[in-house]
């Protein structure tokens, strides 16, 4: 698969988001907001109440991580903030699309049906940065630019981060319906039989007790 | 320096280590991982991989912001002193190496969703004991991510199935993972006891080092079968497709009862923290997992 390279900056539009396909390479400067589960729910809480969230997610990029920070002298560092498993998300994320604009998704392991279909309605896109990879990640974090929803820990609240060049983050869900997840997933799928008929496995002797 | 201090530093330090530096073991087998990936997405993930490793390794942060939910694996010789404190002590490691490395606070109440803010909490960390022959303490630190603990599962197989039961249960749960336990994984199998023993014995197979063999040859065929049909999947680094799918596959079994074929299976992300020291009764400190490391 071919590895285009795109360079983006918040606030991302749409008619950028439309040109990304499965397997291009994005780097992202600008603003990236972090959202795990317990966030989630609580944007559809106070959505559903209509009450104004305190950041702004229209254009934004969205990251699913739950950072290592320490404060030092009253400033919040980045020590270590990869990706988080976007699946636990998947509940929440095709209404966060739908209210509040997010145009670019990052986590890792990928997302649902739900997801992906409210991404082809709305011209959004997941990108996967390499789960793990997190002093790489912190790395392009310039600073923190505040933090909010503290009250639900350091890994769930909600960080705005000013971000250079973070990346490469390798776009596995596009907003034409296509999911790298899913296609290599299908194909494993597909050659499952094969596998497991095949076995060189000779004849296992009774077990000696020690 | 008293025992119980001893101890606690040593634990500390290996909580350290193990977050910060992965064993040589495991950097090898990624390294070579790195070079036989066909696939360029799954090649790119593994370069990632590999400068992030470096990186934690020459800032002294830890490599993944998920510095797990920590258990200690003990194996102690019965007159080794202070066991009966051992639970104490580590407590007391597991808090100061939060504030001083430090470590995500990953501890919660299930009910309240309280973050005790300190690693520390009810069966948390939690400690399995071997008592054993020797003149030794050995501690093992086992910070585990919740991405790959979540994709660990457990299935009462009809006996009748057997292996080709089991192997259909690894394989299928290793796509329907995907990418979500961040491979190229460890993957621990359990096989037999009742389910708890299946488990368990899952998650001690991932603390095998990579380049220990398990004495059973029948073992070793089976590992190497179902690593194989493993990375035939193409699920590959994090899911997005390539040849590594898994660095290693281990099996640890108990014999099962005539109605019962427990399969437990454990995931191990890439990042497969572990760290393991031993303490002798004289107070020198040897460090196992990473080699010629000084504790103190």
């Amino acid at each position: 698969m071919r590895m285009r390279e795109v360079e983006l900056h918040t606030p991302i539009l749409e008619g950028e988001t439309r040109k990304l396909k499965i397997g291009d390479r994005i780097f992202i400067s600008g603003t990236l907001v972090t959202a795990r589960d317990a966030a989630h729910k609580r944007i559809m809480k106070w959505i559903t109440e209509k009450k104004s969230l305190p950041f702004s997610l229209e254009g934004s990029a969205l990251y699913h991580c739950g950072p290592l920070v320490r404060k030092v002298e009253e400033k919040w560092i980045v020590l270590a903030a990869g990706p988080t498993t976007s699946m636990r998300m998947e509940p929440f994320e095709a209404d966060v699309i739908k209210n509040l604009g997010v145009k670019l998704i990052i986590g890792k392991g990928g997302m649902g049906e739900k997801t992906r279909d409210a991404m082809k309605r709305y011209g959004a896109v997941y990108g996967v940065f390499t789960g793990g990879a997190a002093v790489l990640a912190a790395e392009h974090i310039e600073k923190v630019v505040r933090v909010e929803w503290l009250d639900l820990g350091m890994s769930d609240a909600v960080w705005i981060f000013e971000v250079k060049r973070f990346g490469p983050i390798t776009v596995g869900m596009d907003s034409h319906g296509r999911s790298l997840y899913e296609e290599v997933r299908s194909g494993a799928l597909g050659r499952l039989n094969e596998i497991l008929e095949h076995s060189t496995l000779k004849n296992p002797k009774p077990t000696k007790l020690s | 320096m008293n025992t119980e201090r001893l101890i606690e530093k040593v634990a500390v330090n290996l909580l350290r280590l193990a977050v910060t530096e992965l064993p040589p073991d495991v950097k090898e087998a990624l390294k070579n991982a790195y070079n036989k990936e066909r696939s360029q997405i799954g090649k790119a993930q593994l370069k990632a991989i590999l400068d992030n490793i470096r990186l934690a390794e020459e800032k002294g942060i830890p490599l993944c912001q998920d510095t797990g939910l920590i258990s200690f694996y003990i194996r102690a010789c019965s007159k080794f002193e202070h066991l009966e404190r051992i639970e104490k002590i580590l407590q007391r490691a597991v808090m100061q190496a939060t504030v001083e490395i430090p470590l995500r606070p990953n501890a919660l109440d299930p009910f309240t969703q309280k973050n005790t803010n300190n690693n520390v909490g009810r069966h948390v960390p939690h400690i399995h004991w071997s008592i054993i022959k020797g003149d030794f303490l050995e501690i093992t630190a086992l910070p585990k991510g919740g991405g790959s603990e979540n994709m660990c599962a457990l299935r009462m197989l009809k006996p009748a199935e057997g292996l080709s039961g089991l192997k259909r249960f690894i394989l299928e749960r290793v796509v329907e993972a995907g990418g979500m336990p961040c491979p190229p994984t460890i993957i621990g199998v359990g096989i037999g006891g009742g389910s708890d023993i299946a488990m368990e014995l899952a998650k001690m197979a991932i603390l095998r080092p990579l380049d220990e063999r398990h004495p059973d040859d029948f073992v070793v065929q089976l590992e190497q079968e179902l690593l194989e049909a493993v990375n035939k999947t193409g699920i590959g680094p994090m899911g997005l497709g390539g040849d590594s799918t898994a660095l290693a596959l281990r099996i640890e079994y108990a014999h099962r009862h005539p109605a019962s074929y427990p399969v437990a299976i454990a995931f191990q992300c890439w990042a497969a923290r572990r760290a393991t020291a031993r303490i002798y009764a004289d107070g020198s400190v040897e460090c196992l997992s990473h080699r010629d490391r000084s504790f103190l």
